[in-house]
């Protein structure tokens, strides 16, 4: 299949991966850091006022924040029904773990406030509990997803691995996030997370870009290939060159009034953008690597149509509301009053 | 030994029953929030900003519980389901996609704006987001009810290769069964939150709250419950006769009729013997089911003899069926003695008060009952005619069902007894502190007892 011959049903199903894809990149970047905020959050007695800061500061957003993960399941199964049974036949016992992680972590964020105050610590450790779990097995699963789904010893090593870059990415953009929405020993603390948790990153983002082209043939060749190496080589440069700068910088911060004080969260956006786009290419346009693809995968053209109405309408709406809801709570999340 | 199917249809009722609880309090408590906040803006009165007040603490910590076991819904399609959206995945999954791209978006975002912005955005879009809060959670329960009600009364569809097509999405969102679920739905709703917040508000006064605040939402719950009451058992009514002309084997579970008959009666009570197709221990009312199902005291109702074995279960849904009108009935009754009081007396004696607290998850019992009665009414069937339950069941072992079923199940325990407790921790609470400390609601009043304030409300 060619761009000249393809039919706009042919077309469809390229749609709806890139409106996936959409969504699991503005899931990853937006729960991403609101999970690393709970991952982050510090449970020494004395820390409690930061760790109130902390929350308040992802309050107003979590909910929408996960909204995201299910369109992304949503879309798969509109879309793509052929796929997720096959995903989910393989990764129940992931999935089930990740949900019972994202049903504590929400409902500790409620309790925590309303509950007897003598609990109030015991829903903080079930929030960080459950904000872990949630990450640990989504990071899990993209190991498995990208190890085609095998059981053997060598995948399970590599998913665990996938697992720890992923808490580290979360954590790393969680505190970015806080360098971003807090002030004074909180930020500091937080450039030092941030640091720390990119640096990890690194290291994870490393292991997976060299392990995934040798266990993956087809991405081999994909990466490889004169003349494109040329110009996909730019994906790994400027992630690399993303780290390296936000490390240089966060060494400086916080500065006076609080200059740059956005950049390293906006950097880290940036890495995610070029990490997912790196995933992407490999795998494109497979939906699960090198047995099914989007078009053998994709339900039936009418469905896709109508649902793709509504989508251009809304989703657009979606954006420009997500974006007037973080306008209202620009700023520093101490001044933030649940009210 | 309990199989994959057995199991995984034990997970998804535990999951969709705990579900509902949630939702089925918010998508009417999110309409009465918003009344509140339009009389403050109206009246200027401070008292219906602290109703308000109390009453979003509520809504959000039972809104979150909603959303977290609803993505464990959400995955149980593809994990426990795959012959569900292998074969109608082309009608399911655009309802469920619509469902969320116009509502779940626009509830989470704009809760935000509600629960956090009180001192970033002016009063009128406040008063916005509790309205667009309220027409999410509506939207929400139309796309699912749609849905549901097409697993029930399929239409608007053809099957190729057998894979469900849609050939009219008119007739498949409007499908004949939905707009009475869908009003049955959101009337049950109004009475669950009715009586949720009526129940919740006695229990304040009970506890010696002499504010105000409590009896100005005791009084609005109990007009609400007197006013739904009656009208769900008109809607109701329609909604059996619904189901008679659509899936008369579930009207015929419902009333316990075995033979097919002219002038059935109503039975009040009887437990009914599958093996021995009969029921014993019957208390009736001769013809009178005949007279509500066909309007006529001769009327014929077809017995469950003639589907040849392919009706449902009998004893759950006749149970369910007389535990839901039970309910209603003792909504009808509470919630018009406590108006009467109200009207005679301005308040209600302190028993009255104690029986308002029992009703307070009165909702819950109802709606769960009926929605059991519809649910189990449709087995063994998943989509009408379409798919069997057993035909759409995954291929995993039992054992990893298993394991995902002793994890939510312990899970739902657990955050069951912590809603509870923690919705009265706040009611307490609310009885020794005012909603805010100033008389009226100013910007930098904080409230009591949350993210950011908890140190200022302790006092």
């Amino acid at each position: 299949m060619t761009p000249e011959t393809m039919t706009f049903n042919d077309w469809l199903p390229v749609i709806f991966i890139g409106i996936m894809g959409l969504a699991v990149l503005i899931y990853a970047v937006l729960d991403g850091y609101d999970l690393g905020v709970g991952i982050l959050l510090p449970m020494q007695d004395e820390d409690e006022l930061q760790r109130d800061t902390m929350i308040a500061s992802i309050g107003p957003f979590w909910d929408a924040n996960e909204t995201w993960l299910v369109l992304a399941i949503g879309i798969l199964l509109i879309a793509f029904p052929a796929a997720l049974s096959q995903i989910m036949l393989s990764l129940y016992i992931p999935v089930a773990i990740m949900l019972i992680g994202l049903i504590l972590r929400g409902v500790a964020f409620d309790f925590r406030a309303k509950a007897a105050v003598d609990h109030k610590l015991t829903w903080d450790r079930v929030f960080k509990g459950g904000s872990l779990l949630t990450t640990l097995s989504q990071g899990y699963m993209l190991g498995q997803y990208v190890m085609g789904f095998e059981s053997g010893w060598q995948a399970q090593m590599f998913s665990l691995l996938s697992a720890l870059g992923v808490t580290a990415a979360y954590s790393y953009i969680g505190a970015a996030w806080l360098v971003m929405k807090t002030e004074s020993d909180l930020q500091k603390r937080a450039v030092q997370w941030t640091r720390k948790a990119g640096r990890a990153t690194l290291l994870g983002v490393l292991a997976v870009s060299l392990i995934n082209p040798l266990v993956n043939p087809g991405v081999f060749d994909r990466w490889f290939t004169y003349p494109l190496v040329m110009f996909v080589l730019l994906i790994p440069t400027l992630t690399f060159a993303g780290f390296v700068v936000n490390d240089r910088l966060l060494k400086r911060l916080p500065k006076e009034n609080d200059r740059h004080c956005r950049v390293p969260f906006f950097l880290t956006v940036g890495i995610f953008l070029l990490c997912f786009s790196g995933l992407a290419f490999s795998f494109f346009p497979d939906i699960i690597p090198g047995e099914l693809d989007i078009w053998a995968a994709a339900s039936a053209p009418e469905s896709l149509k109508f649902i793709l109405v509504g989508a251009v309408i809304v989703v657009p709406l979606i954006l420009a509301y997500t974006a007037f809801s973080y306008y209202v709570f620009w700023g520093k999340a101490t001044e933030l009053k649940y009210h | 030994m309990l199989d994959t199917l057995m199991l995984s249809r034990i997970q998804f009722a535990a999951n969709s029953s705990f579900h509902i609880l949630f939702p089925t309090i918010t998508i009417a408590l999110g309409w009465i929030l918003f009344y509140f906040k339009l009389r403050h803006d109206q009246t200027d009165n401070p008292v219906w900003m602290r109703a308000y007040r109390f009453w979003v603490k509520v809504f959000a910590l039972t809104f979150a519980l909603g959303v977290v076991s609803g993505i464990t819904m959400s995955f149980q399609f593809g994990t426990n389901w795959p012959g569900y959206m292998e074969t109608v995945g082309n009608i399911a999954g655009p309802l469920l996609g619509y469902e969320v791209l116009t509502a779940f978006f626009l509830e989470a975002t704009f809760l935000g704006i509600m629960l956090f912005g009180i001192n970033r955005v002016p009063s009128k879009v406040h008063t916005f987001s509790a309205f667009i809060v309220a027409v999410g959670t509506t939207l929400s329960a139309f796309w699912i009810l749609s849905l549901n009600s097409w697993m029930h009364t399929p239409t608007g569809f053809e099957m190729r290769d057998g894979v469900a097509h849609a050939t009219s999405w008119l007739e498949v969102i409007f499908n004949p069964s939905f707009p009475y679920r869908f009003t049955h739905m959101l009337i049950a709703s109004g009475l669950t939150a009715a009586f949720f917040v009526a129940g919740l508000s006695a229990y304040r006064i009970l506890k010696g709250d002499h504010k105000q605040a409590p009896r100005l939402t005791l009084k609005t719950g109990l007009v609400i419950a007197a006013v739904l009451a009656p009208i769900q058992a008109y809607v109701g009514d329609l909604h059996g006769l619904n189901t008679l002309e659509h899936q008369p084997q579930k009207i015929a579970a419902m009333e316990g009729v075995w033979e097919t008959e002219r002038g059935a009666p109503l039975l009040l009570f009887a437990i009914p013997y599958e093996e021995q197709r009969t029921n014993h221990f019957e208390i009736a009312i001769p013809k009178l089911a005949s007279l509500i199902l066909t309007h006529d005291a001769d009327g014929e109702i077809v017995g469950l003899n003639d589907f040849d074995g392919d009706h449902p279960p009998v004893r759950p849904i006749f149970f369910g069926f007389r535990l839901m009108v039970g309910m209603g009935l003792l909504m009808i009754a509470v919630a018009w003695t406590g108006c009467y009081f109200l009207r005679r007396r301005g308040e209600l004696p302190e028993w009255m008060l104690k029986v308002v607290v029992g009703m307070t998850f009165s909702g819950w019992v109802a709606t769960l009952a009926g929605w059991y009665v519809t649910e189990i009414g449709r087995q063994p069937w998943l989509v009408t005619g379409v798919l069997s339950t057993a035909d759409a069941v995954t291929p995993l072992a039992a054992g990893n069902v298993g394991f995902s079923l002793a994890l939510y199940l312990s899970i739902y325990v657990i955050l069951m007894w912590a809603y509870v407790h923690t919705l009265r921790v706040m009611a307490r609470k609310a009885v020794e502190v005012e909603e805010f400390e100033t008389t009226t609601p100013q910007k930098e009043g904080t409230i009591t007892n949350l993210p950011g304030a908890a140190e200022e409300g302790a006092a």
